[in-house]
């Protein structure tokens, strides 16, 4: 989401490196582009203007420009800088000490409530929690259906109000929760703009009905500079306690929502990844910044590996590898669990320094492409032939490119390069096992 | 609700330092405070630029240098950049007229697909909507609920099955039925996602076997507060499906749609309609005029 911006800075700190040292100039120069990249990232105003002051008072302070290593100082400084803007540390979602705890979403129109709504109630029910929605947007045609939708392809219930009394029905939905068997209440809300009085006035009576114990402004991450005049607004009227960033898969640089922290000191809990009900991530500050400054997200890497990856099967299969036991069946295998860690694309991001890769890539679509022609060919396979592919012949091969609509040729290529891979793997295996190369991790 | 009434909500604040002092010769603290407002409404930094090297070039050098002749200056600077061309909606090659409104999630194009119908019944047309977001829950039904509510009929297919497939079918039933224009609603989608907007590629390529030469206008709805990402957005829609048109949204908020300059300078896109409101009829004709006055008041 954020590579322009750290396209930008990246180029600007390359253009640094290489100088033996910075001088003020150069200073100015980076300062500047520091100042374009940021308001194209739709950093507010506000914010940048402190932001480049800081770094540049830190930079003169740690004596950048008598430094050797002057340009490393400056990217560090922008990270810390850029670290401390999103907010330090990650701020985890609350908790009532006496269930139900009740979340309310509210924010400006097609931000993105309702969906969130879904996939907090997911991303809570895997944690252990028996979430209830309530749907109380009683203006928009059809919200009521589209979060009786979601419930249904969740298995969730959701209370519905009455449009006269939304803010009791909500009060009453929550009253009844525990007695229903449920420890979490979300309430969605209707879009309404901050400067819409009785729309306010509307939602501030939900909240005191329903005295959530964590709010949370559900803002675009494609939003412009106004989103911070609407975080402010909000806030001044409603017990905001928590963001979420939607859209984040988007190429939007996001600025703006990286500014509601900076002032109105809102912290950012979640993140909306993809339209899907399991698009949500909690978020973090320091691999944020990180992401920014093209140095890769490696810990979200590692942690979507753990979530969708077997660990015993990349265990056994990692044996099977060393002892060129790897067979196309289990390669399949290996796809569909990389599959479900997400777009190739957004995985190359995370990174260190692929992000450049990444982008040369069309959105990881060509690779995306390859791996779906590589999962047909060996689809197409029979059991027999993807255990032993010294089986497969001309007529073999024909028949399994018409099954995979792909040419005998880029069979051929595959069943090389396999082959090739399975006999660099025998030699790494057979290294580790007389122990001229330790694997750490992987069986010996 | 007019853009004016919408605006009347937000005077005050940053405008006030611009206009409010009653002092009218430009200072350089009133030239940062013009910048601040232009950057502050969304308008790209790139175009901001040379504007604020114009403004001070003239009161440096030729002597204008009172606050409403710089002001003017500037006005008609942004609005040189939106006459692009003619701001009316396309008309059909062929009856019914086919237009697609197309745009990334949450920008509201259900909705304006909906008061677009009403803004054509109300002028005396036949239209007819098309129900194509297959993919989100409930789309189908809020399009149907606005429908029933405007008195217009609405083709609608299966939940997930083919947009391409709902479009064909609805332009053949305004064909059948004598429509005069079929507006097809799509799904939200992220011009990052290649194979949605291969879907949408598709969606135009099927509109045009269902009738020669459709469609005739393709509307990209962008969301009023969005930022820089909207010149982004453009770009994609347009290489995809050529968008002939913009609709901007949300304009009854204190956002001003300045992304919209940028779009206009570089690809020549016109803003056609505004969205200024959540009600059926909040929807009003381009006015360059009044976008750029609304972003800069006069006092």
């Amino acid at each position: 989401m954020f590579e322009q911006l750290s396209e930008k800075l990246t180029a600007t700190f390359e253009k640094l490196q290489g100088r033996p040292r910075v001088t003020e100039a150069d200073l100015e120069g980076a300062l500047r582009d520091v100042r374009v990249a940021l308001l194209e990232a739709d950093v507010s105003l506000k914010v940048v203007r402190q932001l480049v002051a800081t770094v540049k008072e830190r930079a003169l302070g740690e004596k950048v420009l008598e430094s050797i290593s002057g340009a490393q100082q400056v990217v560090k400084i922008v990270h810390d800088a850029l670290v401390e803007m999103l907010g330090g540390a990650a701020a985890p979602l609350a908790r009532a000490e006496r269930p139900p705890t009740v979340i309310l979403l509210v924010g400006l129109q097609g931000s993105g409530k309702t969906t969130t709504a879904g996939k907090l109630a997911s991303l809570l029910r895997k944690q252990g929690r028996k979430p209830l929605l309530v749907a109380a947007d009683v203006y928009r045609p059809a919200a009521i259906d589209q979060l009786r939708a979601l419930g249904k392809q969740l298995g969730l219930p959701v209370v519905t109000v009455r449009a006269e009394a939304v803010a009791g029905d909500v009060a009453a939905a929550i009253g009844a929760a525990s007695a229903d068997g449920h420890d979490l209440v979300i309430v969605d809300t209707a879009g309404r703009l901050h400067i819409d009085e009785a729309m306010m006035a509307e939602v501030e009576a939900v909240v005191a009905a329903a005295e959530p114990h964590e709010t949370l402004l559900v803002v675009d991450a494609m939003a412009g500079q106004d989103a911070v005049e609407s975080a402010t607004a909000f806030k001044a009227r409603l017990p905001i306690t928590g963001l979420v960033l939607t859209k984040m898969d988007s190429d939007a640089r996001g600025g703006a929502a990286l500014s509601i922290r900076a002032v109105s000191g809102i912290p950012v809990k979640l993140l909306g990844t993809s339209e899907k009900l399991d698009g949500i991530e909690l978020f973090h500050p320091d691999r944020l910044a990180q992401r920014i400054l093209g140095m890769g997200d490696i810990l979200t890497l590692v942690e979507r590996a753990q979530e969708h990856v077997d660990a015993k099967m990349a265990e056994a299969q990692a044996k099977k590898m060393l002892e060129a036991r790897f067979t196309f069946e289990d390669f399949y295998a290996q796809l569909q669990q990389i599959k479900k860690m997400g777009p190739l694309g957004d995985l190359l991001k995370m990174m260190p320094g692929m992000g450049q890769l990444a982008k040369q890539m069309p959105e990881g679509d060509q690779a995306e492409k390859e791996l779906r022609r590589i999962e047909a060919i060996i689809a197409s396979m029979t059991r027999a032939e993807r255990a032993d592919p010294s089986l497969l012949n001309g007529s073999r091969r024909k028949r399994i490119a018409a099954g995979s609509g792909t040419t005998v040729s880029e069979i051929n290529h595959l069943l090389k390069q396999f082959a090739e891979m399975q006999k660099l793997m025998k030699q790494v295996g057979g290294m580790a096992k007389s122990g001229r190369l330790r694997l750490p991790g992987l069986p010996r | 609700m007019s853009l004016f009434a919408g605006l009347a909500k937000t005077r005050g604040g940053l405008l006030a330092r611009l206009f409010g002092s009653g002092e009218p010769k430009v200072t350089p603290e009133w030239l940062e405070a013009l910048e601040e407002a232009l950057l502050r409404a969304d308008v790209a930094v790139t175009l901001v630029d040379p504007v604020m090297a114009q403004a001070r070039d003239l009161v440096a050098h030729e002597g204008i240098d009172t606050v409403p002749k710089v002001l003017d200056a500037v006005r008609q600077a942004l609005m040189a950049v939106l006459a692009t061309r003619d701001l009316s909606l396309n008309a059909g090659a062929a009856a019914p007229r086919v237009i697609l409104v197309v745009g990334v999630n949450g920008s509201g194009k259900t909705t304006t697909a909906a008061k677009l119908a009403k803004r054509l019944k109300d002028a005396g047309e036949r239209p007819l909507l098309a129900a194509a977001d297959t993919f989100r829950a409930a789309a189908i039904e809020q399009l149907q609920t606005w429908a029933a509510r405007i008195g217009v009929p609405v083709i609608a297919g299966k939940p997930n099955g083919d947009p391409a497939a709902v479009v064909f079918d609805a332009i053949g039933a305004g064909i059948a039925r004598g429509a005069t224009t079929v507006i097809a609603d799509t799904a939200g989608r992220l011009h990052t996602k290649g194979h949605l907007m291969d879907e949408l590629g598709k969606i135009v390529r099927v509109a045009g076997r269902a009738r020669d030469g459709a469609p005739d206008e393709v509307l990209l709805v962008l969301d009023g507060t969005a930022g820089q990402n909207a010149i982004q957005q453009a770009r994609q829609f347009t290489a995809t499906a050529s968008v002939t048109g913009l609709v901007v949204t949300k304009l009854d908020g204190t956002a001003k749609g300045g992304a919209v300059f940028a779009i206009a300078s570089e690809l020549g896109l016109p803003v056609k309609l505004l969205g200024v409101g959540e009600k059926a009829d909040d929807l009003v004709p381009m006015d360059p005029r009044a976008f750029v006055d609304a972003l800069l008041p006069r006092a």
